[in-house]
């Protein structure tokens, strides 16, 4: 069992080297997409399926169908400028592959005592439950940042009625 | 507790890939996924530490409230960056050192 | 009762926003108004937390909430003020309206809730209204600036999240009172001390202290005057100072390397903020890193643990956001009137613009700490609690600062408001009542809570044993 989580876990690492590191922008969002589905794998394996079907239709589906529509709506760069612009971005993006590797390894072979009491707390069943009944003021809260958020794009991208925009 | 530390580990891979994202790039959107890189690791952190005292239903609790915030926040830096583009025409952010920081 | 505080202004959104037509508009502003001022009033009379027949929150309201919730209903209204003399389209005014709603219960869930993952979803609600705030009016130089803020509060979000999970780890709860049981039981745990030391540097990146200034200028000088007297007056002292002052006294357990680290930033935000505020030629930048400074003297009270210190560091948090949001104002008056913000091109405005050079005379005093306005009383709080505890060198080095403050702001006075009157400013005049009247209250409230603070000391002294807990 180990071994599988292992195996998604290192999925999840590449894809998301995969998606910093691609040259295309829209590479970047399949690649966001696909570090969202291995995550939500890894939920599942942890015991919180609710949670990971959030994170698989809202992350994996909506987010990246929103980074989808900006990136074709901006002005993607010609070939030739893909190719004069990779090299010195490579420069750039180059050394983080190798600190990658250095980090897992280190601190794969530290394995530092975490001297912390875990309580053993007793578990509330139901994630249903539990969000309506102890945690209101998150979904008040929740509400709220929707209507903002509805508020901002409509102000931010609308045109105005006077002048052209 | 040694599968919690490789689930950890993997975390930590995460922020520094999604920090040396912000970082290093020169392209606006760039910049948003790397910030989108960074919430998936701190779901994963959140994750953990539900698993591992026990209270699973208060962190799936945690993420799904962090997953609506998190769509929110990226919607709207969306519709910042597209008002950059239609000023700018370009999403470098070089052109975006106009004020002296 | 109390989730009134932040239920009521959702719902004035959602009744705002109802396709009645003109009727709303007409309607928008005074509901606004009684909003605010219905806030600064509650505050003032004792409140029953009781009776939550259908929801259940957890909100509280203690001295300390009081006091911010009687600065978020002032600021407001003196933005609200501002926005209807200086926002000249209809509907941009409109969205301003209901964005500054969305903003109040943004920070009256951040100044209530007694759960640190309720305090994150507040604090984004809070930073998402103040992004679509500062570009309101989608000009380049602020939407850059709205950019840098959002990528920077981004970081301080996910490290305030990481730490919020590895306290889930140690406490299995992320209520207030469950985390600081944890943590008093394995106080020296590294895990501990990392979680601790990550909250609060994210909180510092949102409150704008050196080193993780570098939103906050640009965002300052660059969004449309209203928004930055919000920002100013509040948004960063709800969002990263309030943040601060409750977690650690309430939650974290205030031990030295703590207050070491409070006080060493803090002492560098007021050193570098008070001395990049001396090269400045832009009114709103300046003033930008003059809060950067005063903050710093917030934090260093806080920092230094005593209940004097705390109380010193709580009063000037009211005073400034008292006199900053008073020089805000007469910034965008300058600004409205002049149509620049470029100091060097100013002069002698204070022929034309009196109310306006007075007023900004009174804020300018009271920043630097001259008796007997307001700022001098907290200033001296703080200090007094420095030289006792001990910290001499912090001390000093907060005098000084002071010297610095006095120094850049009578440049700015001078340079503003005294001398000629400038050719091409003949037909400038004071800008009418919208403005005048919120930089009156405020220049009244200065010099009231200076003069009275001796008597009414004694009154306070509850508070201070309240926030020195």
């Amino acid at each position: 069992m180990a071994l599988l989580d292992e195996l998604i876990l290192l999925m999840l690492a590449a894809s998301a080297l995969w998606t910093v590191m691609t040259r295309s922008l829209l590479r970047s969002a399949i690649g966001l997409a696909l570090t969202s589905a291995m995550l939500a794998m890894l939920m599942f394996r942890l015991n919180n399926p609710f949670a990971a079907v959030f994170e698989l239709s809202v992350c994996a589906g909506l987010i990246s169908a929103l980074f989808f529509c900006i990136i074709t709506i901006t002005e993607p760069l010609t070939p030739e400028k893909v190719r004069e612009e990779a090299g010195a971005r490579f420069g750039r993006f180059r050394y983080l592959p190798v600190i990658v590797l250095l980090v897992g390894i280190v601190l794969r072979v530290l394995t530092v005592k975490v001297d912390v009491k875990i309580p053993a707390l007793e578990e509330i069943a139901d994630v249903r439950h539990f969000l309506w009944a102890h945690r209101q003021i998150d979904l008040v809260g929740q509400i709220i940042i929707l209507l903002c958020g509805v508020f901002g794009i409509v102000i931010l991208l609308k045109e105005l009625r006077k002048k052209g925009g | 507790m040694h599968l919690l530390w490789i689930f950890f580990v993997y975390a930590v891979i995460l922020f520094v890939i999604g920090f040396y994202c912000i970082l290093a790039t020169l392209n606006l959107v760039r910049a948003l996924i790397g910030i989108e890189v960074l919430m998936k690791a701190v779901t994963l952190l959140i994750i953990i530490a539900g698993y591992a005292s026990g209270r699973t239903s208060l962190s799936q609790a945690l993420v799904i409230t962090l997953i609506v915030v998190e769509t929110v926040l990226i919607a709207v830096a969306m519709g910042i960056v597209l008002s950059v583009y239609k000023h700018t025409k370009s999403l470098d952010t070089k052109s975006l050192t106009d004020l002296k920081g | 009762m109390i989730s009134l505080l932040i239920l009521l202004p959702a719902l004035s959104v959602i009744i705002l926003n109802l396709p009645f037509g003109r009727l709303m508009r007409k309607i928008a502003f005074s509901l606004c108004l009684a909003l605010f001022v219905a806030q600064i009033f509650i505050v003032l009379l004792p409140v029953s937390a009781g009776f939550e027949p259908i929801f259940q929150f957890n909100l509280m309201v203690d001295d300390l909430s009081r006091v911010v919730l009687f600065c978020i209903g002032i600021v407001l209204s003196s933005a609200l003020f501002v926005g209807e003399h200086v926002i000249k389209d209809d509907d941009q005014r409109f969205n301003f309206l209901n964005l500054l709603l969305i903003a109040l219960a943004g920070m009256n869930g951040i100044v209530m809730v007694k759960d640190v993952f309720s305090m994150y979803v507040f604090l984004e609600i809070t930073a998402v209204a103040s992004f679509v705030l500062i570009s309101l009016y989608r000009d380049r130089d602020a939407l850059e600036a709205a950019f840098k803020y959002f990528v920077l509060s981004a970081v301080a979000t996910v490290l305030m999240l990481s730490s919020i999970a590895l306290l889930l780890l140690v406490s299995g709860d992320t209520g207030f009172s469950a985390i600081n049981a944890a943590i008093i039981t394995s106080q020296h745990s590294r895990l501990v001390m990392m979680a601790m030391g990550l909250f609060i540097c994210g909180l510092f990146i949102k409150g704008g202290l050196m080193p993780f200034h570098g939103w906050l200028p640009d965002a300052y000088s660059a969004a449309p005057a209203p928004v930055s007297i919000l920002l100013a007056g509040i948004v960063t002292k709800t969002v990263g100072i309030y943040a601060l002052i409750r977690i650690v006294t309430l939650v974290f357990v205030f031990n030295d390397p703590i207050k070491y680290l409070l006080m060493f930033v803090g002492a560098l935000s007021i050193v570098l903020g008070a001395l990049a505020a001396l090269g400045q030629s832009d009114f709103k930048r300046m003033l930008a890193y003059s809060s950067i400074s005063q903050v710093g003297y917030i934090i260093i009270g806080l920092g230094c643990g005593t209940p004097l210190g705390i109380f010193g560091a709580v009063f000037h948090l009211l005073n400034h956001a008292i006199f900053k949001t008073l020089l805000f104002v007469n910034a965008a008056a300058v600004e409205s009137e002049t149509g620049s913000r470029d100091m060097d091109r100013m002069s002698g405005l204070a022929e034309k613009m009196p109310l306006t050079g007075i007023t900004s005379v009174l804020a300018v005093l009271s920043t630097a700490g001259i008796p007997p306005l307001s700022g001098f009383w907290s200033k001296l709080l703080i200090i007094m609690a420095l030289w006792i505890s001990g910290y001499r060198i912090y001390a000093v080095i907060a005098v000084a600062a002071s010297v610095i403050t006095l120094a850049y702001f009578l440049s700015l006075q001078r340079r503003v408001f005294w001398g000629k009157l400038g050719k091409e400013f003949g037909h400038i005049k004071e800008p009418g009542f919208m403005m005048a009247f919120p930089a009156l209250v405020l220049a009244f409230i200065i010099v009231a809570v200076g003069i009275l603070f001796p008597y009414l000391a004694h009154e306070f002294i509850n508070l201070k044993e309240l926030t020195g807990g």
